[in-house]
């Protein structure tokens, strides 16, 4: 298996540039999730890995070597694309086969690697089947199958649950991860869906508009986001952002909303100009009954054990996750306020959120 | 109400109109095909009489003057010769004549083999290469190239026959297999390309990237991997090559004499004695429709799909 490292990889079409200077290692047996809305460059990047597409500029490092300008055949990784692309024409067992044939294999290995990964998958009593006659879950299990009779050093993954319904995606992320553990492989999983990366990923590379805006653990995402994209983009519910308009400076514990002083964790720089904003999730808010944020209750959702009420403020809709024995009705007027120290807060022209004590 | 079929489904009286309509025009159609075939089998005579005969003796003399040389000898001439030693011979003395040798139909027919199969492998074989590197590659001036290749058909190719017939001449490709070949080529190759391009179009390109992927050059891809997905679109693009290549009247005539001389020019000038031999000419235009029909008939389950354009997805 592999390391894969990026360095400063661009690649432009015409004028419009689809990824820009990006720079990431992913390392040996890491399930890598590239995150982002769609449009963002993460199909680019993975197929500049694979070799499908060339960079602009930029370097890319498959272990030691340098493959940035390699044919895709020549660099032994696999790819899953989205849609498959399972041959029509053949059967399952001449798809599974197909890479190995290149190879110059024996029969005899063929098969057993066949068998092996057929076994491996669970589509062992389908090899005799046309690709046509497949249900999308044996689909994908074929296409996994396909990249991993090769032993390849490292797999590709382009959205591929995405075309299955959303019960099936939750169980094939979970096999998907057990066959990534079980076979040591690196992986790079390409998804636009928060929840899949969340449940798969060993880390995480946040991309939007071209950029990977921070790549680290799932839990460092979603409680240390490093911009308010990230920020928006991870959790669901998502974080609530309360703007206010005030500097923020060094060494402060304190701000203003709507005259209620909010205490926020020591701040280690300045804000770039006056209007910012408070990044708090609704599990770190609770309901008070005086000193708080006021506002109309909108909406409540039921979880089970909690549940999610939306609350109509002066500076719009804040979300805040409560115990469901709560009592609460429409249009009740409520004041909410931080539960804990662990609010971020992100500067309103940088997009970046401030270094604190809680954030370094 | 019958409530068992889809509202988006015909009703069974507008079926049975369908139905209607296209027997009629089968039957109409199939007219003549059908008097040509039961001319081929006539003798001379009863296929000129009047009324015309529907039912008749059938009669193999147009095939055997389709395929013979003969010339008329007198009685005593006749009875000097040894019996004749097969059916045909006896038709043919029967006649009083005989047998000088075979007529040139075969070789006519031949040729019109070797230039129709040869026009079509040609064309299908640049067609599908040209159509792939336009579906596939950023070639410049694509879309000026496409329609260029379009224009070349824009004009009945009649139009350039005299500068082609001086072409010819200088180049030595007159009456040549090779220049009928070359030539049905080129008017075959612009219907072969745009057609080939939106079959090769709706090939995700993903599968030869799976292929490449997997070790495979783009030439081992294109060949294990989009050919045989690209069969439909390359039956029903040899299909129409084959029929025009085939059928080609005007060209031929103007090409070629002997050498080269293909069937469409050659069966008209089949004439008997004292007249036009209808039965011949029947026969031989019988003959002439069976390959493009068999040719159709056995890649006709590609043909249905290939030219309603890949609207049904495979
Ligand atoms: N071959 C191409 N030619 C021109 N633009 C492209 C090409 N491939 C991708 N793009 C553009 O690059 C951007 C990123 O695309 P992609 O990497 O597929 O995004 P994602 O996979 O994140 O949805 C998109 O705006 C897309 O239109
Ligand atoms: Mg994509």
């Amino acid at each position: 298996m592999a390391t894969i490292k990026i360095e400063n990889l661009q690649k432009s079409f015409a004028d419009f540039t689809a990824v820009k200077n990006s720079n990431l290692t992913i390392h040996n047996k890491e399930f890598f999730v590239l995150l982002g809305p769609s449009g963002c460059g993460k199909t680019t990047t993975l197929r500049m890995i694979a070799g499908l597409e060339l960079p602009t500029s930029g370097k890319i490092y498959l272990d030691q070597d340098e493959v940035s300008l390699l044919r895709a055949s020549e660099r032994d990784i696999a790819f899953v694309f989205q849609l498959f692309a399972l041959y029509p024409h053949m059967n399952v067992k001449n798809n599974l086969a197909f890479p190995l044939k290149m190879q110059k294999y024996s029969r005899t290995e063929i098969k057993e690697r066949v068998m092996e990964a057929a076994k491996l998958l669970r589509i062992d009593n389908i090899l005799d089947a046309k690709i046509s006659s497949l249900a999308g879950g044996d689909r994908q299990r074929v296409a996994l199958g396909r990249a991993l009779v090769r032993r390849p050093k490292a797999f590709l993954m382009d959205e591929p649950l995405g075309t299955l319904d959303s019960e099936f995606r939750e169980l094939m992320c979970l096999e998907l991860r057990k066959l990534h553990d079980d076979i040591d492989a690196t992986t790079v999983y390409v998804t636009h869906d928060q929840q899949e990366a969340m449940s798969m990923a060993d880390r995480i590379a946040v991309m939007n508009e071209g950029e990977i805006l921070q790549a680290d653990a799932p839990s460092v995402i979603y409680n240390k986001p490093k911009s308010k994209f990230v920020a928006s983009f991870i959790g669901s519910p998502a974080m609530n952002f309360i703007p206010f308009n005030q500097a923020v400076q060094k060494n402060q514990t304190e701000i203003n909303i709507e005259g209620v002083k909010i205490k926020i964790p020591n701040q280690h720089e300045n804000s770039a100009g006056q209007e910012n904003f408070l990044g708090i999730r609704p599990e770190n808010l609770k309901l008070v009954s005086n000193g708080g944020i006021s506002g109309k209750v909108f909406g409540i959702e039921y979880l089970g054990s909690r549940k999610i009420v939306t609350i109509d403020t002066s500076f719009g809709k804040i979300k805040v996750r409560i115990d469901s024995n709560v009592n609460l009705d429409i249009e009740e007027n409520v004041q909410f306020t931080p539960s804990n120290n662990n609010q971020i807060i992100f500067d309103g022209k940088t997009d970046k959120s401030l270094i604190s004590d809680f954030l370094s | 109400m019958d409530t068992s079929r889809s509202p988006m489904e015909p009703s069974g009286f507008s079926k049975k109109i369908a139905a209607f309509i296209i027997i009629v025009y089968t039957v109409v159609t199939l007219i003549p095909i059908t008097w040509i075939v039961l001319t081929g089998f006539k003798s001379v005579d009863s296929a000129v009489s009047y009324p015309p005969e529907v039912i008749f003796e059938p009669s193999l003399e147009g095939y055997v003057n389709l395929f013979t040389a003969r010339t008329r000898q007198s009685e005593e001439y006749l009875d000097s010769l040894p019996p004749p030693e097969t059916w045909y011979e006896e038709l043919v003395r029967s006649k009083d004549m005989v047998i000088t040798g075979p007529s040139k139909f075969f070789s006519r027919y031949l040729n019109s083999m070797i230039i129709g199969f040869g026009a079509t492998f040609l064309s299908i074989f640049l067609g599908t290469l040209a159509a792939y590197a336009f579906s596939r590659f950023k070639v410049p001036l694509k879309d000026d190239l496409m329609f260029f290749i379009l224009s070349t058909r824009m004009f009945p190719p009649i139009a350039v026959a005299v500068p082609i017939f001086i072409m010819y001449r200088k180049l030595g490709l007159g009456d040549t297999h090779i220049g009928m070949i070359i030539l049905y080529t080129v008017v075959n190759l612009s219907l072969a390309v745009w057609l080939l391009k939106g079959f090769m179009d709706e090939i995700p390109k993903e599968y030869e990237e799976a292929a490449m992927i997997d070790g495979y050059t783009r030439f081992q891809a294109f060949f294990k991997i989009v050919l045989p997905q690209a069969t439909t679109g390359i039956a029903a693009t040899a299909i129409f090559c084959m029929i025009f290549s085939w059928n080609e009247y005007a060209f031929a005539v103007l090409l070629t004499q002997f050498n080269a001389q293909t069937a469409p020019p050659f069966i008209p000038t089949i004439i008997g004695e004292g007249g036009i031999d209808w039965p011949a000419i029947a026969a031989g235009t019988t003959l002439f429709l069976l390959p493009v029909m068999i040719f159709t008939v056995v890649l006709r389950k590609h043909l249905l799909r290939g030219i309603t354009f890949g609207a049904v997805r495979k």
